[in-house]
């Protein structure tokens, strides 16, 4: 499994890609919506996007808006990490076409119980 | 620092007597985490000078017991059991209880509410128009009721397993924090019970859910509560233990009053017949 982690800040980046190295995922990272756009199209796709909302450049929301449009990205999974939580911000993003939301702050346990339900990593035997 | 061995001694003879549970060896770094903020505010300067006054003090034990007992719970907890719930139990108990068009539900150990909430999202969501339910939602700690009660979670609380959709469903933000619908609210009514204790007034269940708990108890309580737990059910109901709850080593009469049925992954047990 591959995750592209879409955040500003190097140091989230670095949490998200500890909790996920940890869950077996190759990762690869982009600082704003359009470097992650940029990734997409030149290499392999990953599975799943976790991404942050408020990004210089292109934000997040943006970015989902702008995979949801392409129909060769159908199949990857797009999940919200972010301190936007006004209820209708959540539905703005699942409506646009993510799957998920986690809401910063968060622990380890809630991305991976998360990346469970979205049937990307095994299920505890 | 960890409390010194003899205040762990009396510690976990404390929530034993008091609840019935069990505090292995090698748990006193937890002890020492769920005393220290109490001791603290009690204007102790350790958990050990804390525990030593726990035996003079009742409002103290108290608050001591809800820290000692808590647990800490996800929404949707295991998946699997709640799966099995939609597909499988909800179906056969909809056909049992035709005539009453009613279930009750209890949440035996229902820590923070998120398994009982979570029950009460999958009813709102699949019991079908004109039936009604009731989940019964009870705990030792009080802290814990009284968090059932307000039915509000942190957001590191709501990203725990909750799905978004069922977040923006049956949450509403309250501050910094997230509450459950009223229309969910009113379903769960909370009962403070030590499982240990007598079981009083509660009624018949449907379904109970008795997960993650009797790890807590020695062998002889959890047979107890397992052969009590048996008048508590419907003919037609079921019991569900946690997924890493084995019940392999029932003494011969439980084996005998509960079956146990294999649903995927997940182990439910049905009373028997004329036990």
């Amino acid at each position: 499994m591959k995750a592209l982690i879409i955040d500003d800040s190097r140091a989230m980046r670095s949490i998200l890609r500890r909790i996920v190295t940890a869950l077996d995922f190759e990762t690869e990272e982009a600082g704003h919506g359009q470097e992650a756009l940029d990734k997409l199209r030149d290499g392999e796709l990953p599975d799943v996007c976790l991404v942050d909302w408020n990004m210089p450049v292109m934000d997040g929301y943006t970015f989902i808006t702008e995979v949801r449009s392409n129909p060769d990205w159908r199949g990857m999974t797009l999940m919200m990490v972010t301190t936007e939580s006004e209820q209708r911000q959540i539905v703005r993003a699942l409506a646009a076409g993510a799957h998920e939301y986690v809401i910063k702050p968060f622990t380890p346990d809630a991305i991976a119980e998360k990346l469970e339900m979205l049937g990307l990593v095994g299920g505890a035997a | 620092m960890t409390a010194a061995p003899d205040t762990y001694e009396s510690v976990s003879a404390l929530v034993r007597r008091e609840t019935a549970m069990v505090y292995d060896a090698g748990k006193e770094y937890l002890v020492e985490a769920r005393l220290r903020p109490l001791a603290t505010a009690a204007g102790c300067s350790t958990v050990d000078e804390y525990v030593r006054r726990l035996p003079l003090d009742a409002e103290e034990r108290r608050k001591a017991m809800d820290a000692l007992t808590i647990n800490e719970t996800s929404w949707f907890r295991d998946h699997a059991p709640y799966q099995v719930f939609t597909d499988v139990l909800l179906p056969r108990l909809l056909e049992a209880k035709a005539a009453q068009r009613h279930l009750r539900i209890w949440s035996a150990a229902a820590s923070s509410g998120q398994e009982a909430y979570s029950v009460a999202m999958l009813l709102d969501q699949h019991l079908p128009a004109g039936w009604t339910h009731e989940i019964v939602a009870t705990d030792v700690s009080t802290a814990m009721l009284d968090r059932v009660r307000a039915a509000r979670y942190s957001a590191v609380e709501v990203n725990r397993g909750l799905p978004a959709t069922a977040l923006v469903r049956y949450f509403e933000r309250a501050g910094n924090e997230w509450e459950v619908v009223p229309h969910l609210r009113e379903k769960v009514t909370v009962r403070h019970l030590n499982l240990a204790a007598p079981y009083v007034g509660l009624g018949h269940f449907d379904l109970i859910l008795l997960r993650n708990v009797l790890i807590y108890f020695d062998q002889d309580t959890k047979h107890d509560i397992l052969r009590r737990m048996r008048a508590m059910v419907e003919p037609h109901g079921y019991l569900m233990l946690g997924s890493s709850e084995t019940t392999l080593d029932l003494p011969s009469d439980l084996a005998a009053a509960w079956r146990r049925e294999q649903e995927g992954r997940v182990q439910v047990h049905r009373p028997t017949t004329g036990a």
